[in-house]
This record gives structure tokens, sequence and C-alpha cells, in this order.
């Protein structure tokens, strides 16, 4: 196991070169000159070329990179160009709506997907089947942003229930903090859900059609059993894989769920930053983000090694 | 053909897909309004015979507007999968049948390109590259290229041990010839069922990122955009954002009835 964890840390180090490096050279894709994308071409030529020597565009590339990359590997991801707070201090300040929003939905989604994927399986081609079925295909094609918007003119604009927009600190008012949460977990959860229902469902008919739960039939186990303690422990191999796979959309969700439901996240801080082009934010963000999810891959790959012991050996 | 038709949803698929595809083209002839002319005197109009699909907060009729945004999301769906396809095909061609450092740099440089989260990254190049319709296709082409550059490598890699690979080296192929002639056309299945698969996917992220405000700028038409700019008005008139998100779910499923029908056809080992 040490030899496989210490295989995959390895492998990460030069993706994380070019992942920076592309980071890095992201500004300079912009068309034209950057100053003048992220400036008014009204403004005064000295304060464009102030920002520019702020920014050390006016340096040659490789001593730009050399700069940018110290500063990342000393924890300065530079300044907004917008309020000049260190990128690094405004992700701080939102990061916890975004951490509680993606909590919230895995559960969501989990609690939604577990009973339908198991339903569909063991009551194939029923009317449960049909509405697991239905439900997953739903969730796949429908985006985010027309799910939220569906969820927020039943209980937002028609039946008054919940908040539609704005976000209350659930450590500071636990009832309205939850509140404020519950439309934009929905929304994510159900998109997860609609993924993981679907992955379980197929991996449960497999295992279900595998001669050692015909043995444990034989054997005169009840189906309860069968399914729970022989169907169910190999069935969920996939959906770890999978829950690993959904991470990209669960964070591409959370980008739209934050901007539709105005929650001051991270999401929405990298919508902000891309429209007001503000670039040291926006590659600030991107990074951090790019980073939290190269590691979260990286802990879904040790604990699938951990579930599967055949990955460790390939 | 007929194996790609026996479905009863691959059928709704291709039906779906056919009509989207005549409406995209045919939608001068087919939308009954100007998209774009504004009629203040007849804002957030309910829909009605005149307009089937309501008007929105200008006075523009939705189904017209519709009408013209299947141009865009289809254009975006197919233009962005192909640019993908061909960009990530030849990398992964050209890494899997080099080998050795080659083959390393090229599957690390994709390996990082999928280190960001999709829309995130789509939403960054999109908004470096210009928020318009041209940079939005590059952006999700980049995002999607390399899913498509490791199913052609793993190809490569199975196809270039092969024994007529070997009898066309040993006729005198060059490597070109043999990678072109050879390993491409053996290697195309995967490549085609994931193209079909991808399309559909790519068409929900233009509309992503249309409701985020890249791509097609108004007044054109986008279905993302039309959501976007309708749900200010959720409580007046939901039709404005209900016309373009009905399009949106009904195209995107029956391309996905379809990409799964050209998978089961042409690769049944995948069939979930």
């Amino acid at each position: 196991m040490g030899r496989f964890i210490l295989g995959r840390v390895l492998a990460i180090i030069p993706v994380l070169v070019l992942v920076t490096a592309g980071v890095f050279f992201l500004i300079h894709l912009t068309p034209g000159d950057p100053i003048d994308a992220m400036m008014a071409e009204s403004a005064d030529p000295s304060v464009k070329a102030a920002l520019s020597r702020q920014l050390g565009l006016d340096q040659p590339i490789h001593v730009q990179y050399l700069r940018w990359m110290g500063g990342v590997l000393r924890g300065d991801l530079g300044r907004s160009i917008r309020n000049n707070q260190p990128v690094i201090e405004d992700v701080g300040r939102r990061i916890r709506p975004s951490v509680e929003l993606a909590l919230l939905a895995i559960v969501i989604a989990l609690v939604v997907a577990f009973p339908l994927g198991i339903l569909s399986a063991a009551r194939r081609n029923t009317a449960v089947d049909g509405a697991g079925t239905t439900f997953a295909l739903i969730g796949i094609c429908m985006p985010n942003f027309l799910i939220a918007l569906l969820l927020i003119f039943l209980f937002g604009v028609t039946l008054r229930w919940l908040p539609v927009s704005g976000y209350t600190d659930p450590l500071e008012d636990p009832i309205n903090g939850l509140r404020s949460l519950t439309l934009p977990a929905i929304t994510l959860g159900l998109a997860l859900a609609a993924v993981i229902t679907r992955t379980l469902r197929s991996s449960l008919l497999e295992a279900l059609s595998e001669d050692y739960v015909r043995t444990a039939r034989a054997k005169g186990l009840t189906e309860r059993v069968v399914l729970s303690r022989h169907a169910l422990k190999n069935g969920l191999i996939p959906v770890a894989t999978v829950l690993g796979l959904q991470l990209g959309g669960l964070v591409g969700g959370a980008v739209i769920t934050e901007y539709v439901f105005a929650l001051p996240g991270v999401g929405r801080l990298v919508v902000d930053a891309v429209f007001a082009r503000d670039y040291p934010l926006v590659q600030g963000v991107v990074l951090l983000i790019a980073l939290a999810y190269i590691g979260t891959n990286l802990l879904v790959d040790l604990v699938y090694g951990f579930l599967d012991p055949r990955i460790r050996y390939r | 053909m007929r194996r790609l038709f026996s479905g009863r949803l691959a059928v709704v698929g291709a039906l779906v897909t056919l009509i989207a595809v005549v409406v995209a083209v045919a939608a001068p002839l087919l939308s009954p309004h100007n998209p774009l002319k504004q009629n203040l005197g007849n804002t957030l109009a309910s829909p009605s015979r005149v307009h089937p699909l309501g008007t929105d907060n200008v006075g523009r009729d939705i189904l017209s507007r519709v009408i013209w945004g299947t141009r865009i999301s289809l254009v975006a769906g197919f233009v962005s999968v192909v640019l993908a396809a061909v960009a990530g095909s030849l990398i992964g061609l050209f890494a899997g049948y080099q080998g050795g450092r080659v083959d390393g740099a090229a599957m690390r440089l994709m390996d990082a390109v999928l280190s960001f989260p999709p829309l995130v990254l789509a939403l960054a190049l999109g908004a470096v590259l210009g928020a318009d319709l041209t940079g939005v296709l590059i952006a999700l082409g980049v995002v999607y290229t390399p899913t498509f550059a490791r199913l052609m490598r793993g190809q490569v890699l199975t196809i270039r041990g092969r024994e007529y690979i070997e009898a066309a080296r040993a006729l005198g192929a060059s490597g070109g010839t043999i990678a072109w002639r050879h390993v491409l056309p053996n290697a195309a299945t995967p490549i085609v069922v994931q193209a079909s698969l991808s399309v559909a996917f790519a068409i929900l992220a233009e509309a992503s990122l249309s409701f985020l405000g890249l791509g097609v700028q108004p007044p054109n038409a986008s279905w993302g955009s039309m959501i976007n700019a309708g749900r200010g008005y959720l409580r007046q008139a939901p039709w404005i954002v209900f016309g373009p998100g009905a399009a949106l779910f009904v195209t995107v499923l029956g391309l996905n009835f379809l990409g799964d029908a050209v998978r089961d056809a042409l690769d049944p080992k995948l069939r979930v």
C-alpha cells in the first residue's frame, strides 16, 4: 500500500508543474494586450503602465513565470486588481459556503440515489425501476441552472417555502442557514444523484447475475440478505469510481448554483472575476480550484485502491 | 444501420436530432417573427396564437428566438466535439505511435488539462479568448480534447503490435503512411462512439456558459442566455424560461438516446 501511495503522489508532480504553467500562461492567451483587456480603453496610460509593472508584464516572460511561481510556492497568488486584496484572502473568505454547499449536496445525492438505485435493480422492469431510470435520465439531461430555476419557481415563487437567493451562515443561525442552502444543495445534489442512481443500478444488476449470488440464493438466503451482504458490496466499487469522476461536474455545478442563488462562494468568485476581467484573481482562484480538484482526485484514487486491492497491484 | 435503429429510444433520439437539425437549417423559414424585433407595447405576453411561447421582457417572440437558438446550440455541440475529436485523435495517434518521451510528455499535458474541472477551465479560457461563440467553441474543444487523445492513444498502443502493421513496415511503408492508412482507420470506432456521446454534453456546456454570459452575446439568441435573461421574470412570465429550457432538455435527451444507440451498435461491449 505504501508503494501504491508513493507512486500516485509522485505521478502528480509533473502534472502540477504543467497545471501551474498553464494557469500562468492563461493571461497571455488574451488576444492583444492583457492590460487593455483588463482596463477601459480610455484609462490613463500611466495607470496602465503602473498595472503592467505591478503584474510584472513589463518583464521578459521567463522572469514573469519565475516570479509568479516563487509567489505561488510562498502562498502568494497575487492581488485582485479590483479591490487590491490578496487572492488567497478573497478565497479564504468565500470557501465556507462552497464547502457547506458541496457537503450538503453529496448527502442529498446519496440519500436519494441509494434507495432508488437499489430498488431499481432489485425490482427490475417494474414501475419502481421505470421511475428510477426516468429520474436518472432527467437528472443527466437537465442542466443545473434549469433544475435551479424550476426549484425556485416551485418552492420559492409558487409555494414560498424557501428563500431563493442569499446566504445565512448555518453556524450563526442554523435554521435559516439550512433554509438558505436547501434549494442550492438540492439543485447540485439531484444532478449527482442521477449519475449515482444509474451507476448503482447497472453495477447491482451485474452483481446480481454473478455465480456467487446464485450460490447465495441456492443456500436459501433471503433476497434482502443476498442483496445487502453479497451484491451491494461489489456493486459499490463502480459507485466510488463514479463519485470520483463526478467531482469535476460537482465543482462546475457549484459555480452555476452559486451564481443562480447568489451564494457568496468560490464559484461565484470565479464568475465575478471572469466578468470583471480581473485576471490575477481568475488565475489564483482557478489554480486553487485545480489544486483542490487534484488533491481530492488523489484521495479518491487512494480510497479506491483501499476498496479494491486489485488496483494496487496493477 | 438496422442495428443502430433497433431500439425504440434510438428511433426517438434520431427523430429528435433530425428535427433539431431541420429547425436549425431552416430557421429563417420556420421562424414566425423576427427574433430580434422588440415590441415594447407587448412585453411579457403569455402564450397565444400569435406568440405560441409568449414574448420576453422587450416583446420579442420567444418561439422565434428558440428556433434561432437551435442553430447556436447545434453548432456549439457539433463543432466543439469535431475540434476536440480531430485534435485529440492527432495527439493520441502521434503519442501512441511515437512512444517514449513524446508519448509521456503528450499524456502528462493531457493529464494537466484533465486536472481542471471542465466548466471552470472553459470559463477561464472563454474569458481570455473573448466572450463570443468562437471563444466558447475553442474553450470546449480544449476541454474535450484529452478524452479523445487518451482513447486514440490506447487504441494505437493495441494496434501497433498487430501483424498487419508489421507487414506494412516490412513492405517499406513510412511511419506516417502506417499511422494514417493502417492505424487510424482501425482505431476510429471508439472515437466515433465517444464523439456521439459528447455532443449532448457539449450542448449543455455551451448553454451553461451562455447562461453565465459567455458565448453568443445579446441581442442574438441562445438557449442559455435566454434562460438567464428570463430568470428575473419567473414570477410574472415563467414561459421565458420554460420555452428554451424545454428545447434544451428535449434536444439533449434526444442526442443522448442517439449517442447510446451509436455506442450499442458500434461497440456493444460498452453497453451499460
